[in-house]
């Protein structure tokens, strides 16, 4: 049940492949529990969980600082990550983020899941689809600031460590989703 | 017993430090690939209860690791005081976390999926990502307008076992009965909206849900340890540095750190109200023994630079504070040497000495007599280091700091 076939819509006649069939997607719970011992060997050698909202926030900053450092100074949220001559790429978290995109890659590759493509509804234009993609990050990355956290470094990472309010946020999290589920149906289905 | 977290700098250089960030980064993204969750259409099918795999992968991460790291903190391998726990903030984590659960069905991502998802070219992947990078740069550019309510419901280090004070074993034991209950729920689901055949899901699924039952129960019975436990297990390295004094500071190496504008220096003053009314030093926050346990959340978010003084009278009852703290994992705690006293004795000029001074047993009560209780308006609450030439031995060396001041989302 838990492995996902892919269907005529997921093919684009642009598609590059690298591998010619694409591998079934593991079993949810055994993804699950080596996630768990990644977590968990994050915390035991490092003290920090994991992220990703945090790493792309400051791969932001460091270019807001390149075109204006002016303005970086005079925000006080901005001051704290690349004020002065403080460097916001010099935080554990970015390297957390290089290396997801990194295995991420590694591991499509090796799946032959690596392929220019769209994944959408059967009855959603492939513009449209960019374009909510494009809604939903932006929302998804005003929330995670607001929130103090995404999915990795809130629901988680504090989720394992049972802080009370990443527990809250999870719980937002997926109310927030299936409370919106309803109206959009027809655009995943 | 290793230190804890590893001292990763110290050990690999800055790089070699990174290097391992990088490699966990890279497991992580690796098994999010595998997982399907580079594909939103598999993410977005969550909410249509037809496919229940974002549900199954976090929770069956969550509790994976939650048993592994109460276990070993459990087992004193990992010191859970120097974990990061996400602080609460409750209303801007709900409110953020609704506006996230609308951009997860708009968008189908999550931050760290959608870069998993632009690793693999999913386009969808690659606009969300630029999403994101859109709405951290309207935060940032926003967030000036509503600072107030940012800031607001603020907890601190707020944990389950805490709110619900139950010891932590049983709050691991609980979730992870809550975990597989979903869990039982959600197969449930796949099969009458998905109509997925659950008797052909693997097997071993029971064995695992077993065993985690078993690690968990294994949280409850080795429990977590309390503060004399900690004490005891660091007593014989923590009595050397009292017995040889390596701990107490002068009290003109205190005025010298008080002037130092690169340190936070927090005065810790554990006296009765009424001698600390009499008098104490300016600044010095009271804080009686019996409360300092409560505090000391809030002491491992100070920043790095900060170095905790505790005084006593003399030192009795400052030295059981300072082991409390130690204990705690508190870095830079340091005993003021002979305590508000030797302060006295030391800063007060001849005028008080003569109006104030008594003979005192030495048994950590105030050998002076005040006519009123002025608390920190005479002179030697706050001496001016420029008139005096002190010889001490300074003693203070900061410790670098080693619990993470901030997750993976600052």
């Amino acid at each position: 049940m838990t492995t996902y076939t892919p269907t005529e819509t997921d093919v684009q006649p642009t598609a590059v492949r690298i591998r010619r069939v694409a591998r079934d997607y593991v079993n949810p719970y055994f993804a699950g529990i080596l996630l768990g011992l990644v977590l968990f060997l994050a915390f035991f050698f490092t003290g920090n969980g994991l992220g990703a909202s945090g790493g792309l926030n400051r791969i932001l900053v460091f270019f807001e600082d390149l075109i204006a450092p002016g303005h970086i100074d005079r925000v006080s949220y901005l001051l704290e990550m690349a004020g002065g001559d403080r460097n916001p790429l010099d935080s554990w978290v970015v390297y957390v983020t290089i290396g997801t995109v990194l295995g991420g890659f590694v591991a499509g590759w090796r799946n032959g899941r690596v392929k220019l493509e769209t994944n959408r509804g059967p009855h959603v234009p492939v513009r449209v689809r960019w374009l909510m993609a494009f809604l939903g990050g932006t929302l998804m990355g005003y929330g995670a600031r607001l929130a103090r956290g995404c999915t990795s470094g809130q629901a988680l990472s504090g989720g394992a460590v049972l802080s009370v309010g990443s527990w809250a946020f999870m719980f937002a999290v997926f109310g927030g989703g299936y409370a919106l589920a309803y109206f959009l149906r027809k655009f995943w289905n | 017993m290793t230190p804890f977290p590893l001292p990763l700098a110290d050990l690999l250089g800055k790089w070699g430090a990174y290097a391992v960030y990088l490699l966990i980064g890279f497991s992580f993204g690796y098994v999010l690939e595998i997982a399907g969750f580079g594909n939103s259409k598999k993410l977005a099918a969550q909410f249509y209860f037809k496919d229940q795999t974002v549900l199954k992968v976090m929770f069956t991460a969550i509790v994976v690791a939650m048993v592994f790291i109460f276990l070993t903190a459990g087992l004193g391998l990992l010191d859970y005081n120097l974990v990061w726990v996400n602080p609460t903030y409750l209303w801007p984590g709900i409110v953020g976390g609704l506006i996230m659960g609308f951009g997860f069905i708009i968008g189908g991502f999550c931050p760290g999926t959608s870069l998993v998802a632009a690793a693999t070219l999913k386009l969808d992947g690659i606009f969300f990502a630029l999403g994101t990078l859109f709405g951290i740069f309207l935060f940032g550019e926003t967030v000036g307008s509503f600072e107030e309510f940012w800031h607001s419901s603020y907890l601190g280090r707020f944990t389950i076992p805490e709110w619900l004070g139950l010891p932590t074993g049983v709050v691991v034991l609980l979730v992870v009965f809550m975990a597989l209950f979903m869990f039982w729920g959600a197969e449930k689901l796949e099969h009458v909206f998905g109509g997925v055949d659950q008797r052909r899901s693997p097997k071993w699924r029971y064995g695992a849900a077993g065993a985690l039952v078993l690690v968990a129960a294994g949280v409850l019975l080795v429990g977590q340890p309390a503060t004399a436990d900690r004490w005891a297990n660091m007593a014989p390295e923590k009595e050397a540095l009292l017995a040889e004094r390596a701990v107490q500071i002068h009290p003109g190496e205190l005025l010298a750190l008080l002037h130092d504008r690169q340190l936070k220096v927090i005065l810790l003053d554990v006296r009765s109200e009424a001698d600390y009314n009499q008098f104490h030093l300016q600044d010095a926050v009271r804080l009686p023994v019996t409360d300092v346990l409560a505090q000391v959340p809030a002491f491992h978010f100070e920043p790095a630079n900060a170095v905790f003084i505790v005084m006593s009278n003399d030192e009795a009852a400052a030295t059981e504070a300072w082991k409390l703290l130690v204990a705690e994992s508190v870095p830079n705690v340091y005993i003021l040497e002979g305590g508000v006293n030797n302060w006295l004795a030391t800063f007060a000029d001849a005028d008080f000495q003569a109006a104030y001074a008594t003979s005192g047993s030495g048994d950590d009560q105030l050998r002076y007599t005040f006519a009123a209780a002025l608390g920190d308006r005479y002179p030697a609450a706050a001496p001016n280091p420029a008139k005096f030439t002190l010889e001490y031995v300074p003693k203070v060396q900061l410790e670098l700091k080693r619990a993470p001041t901030s997750g993976g989302c600052g």
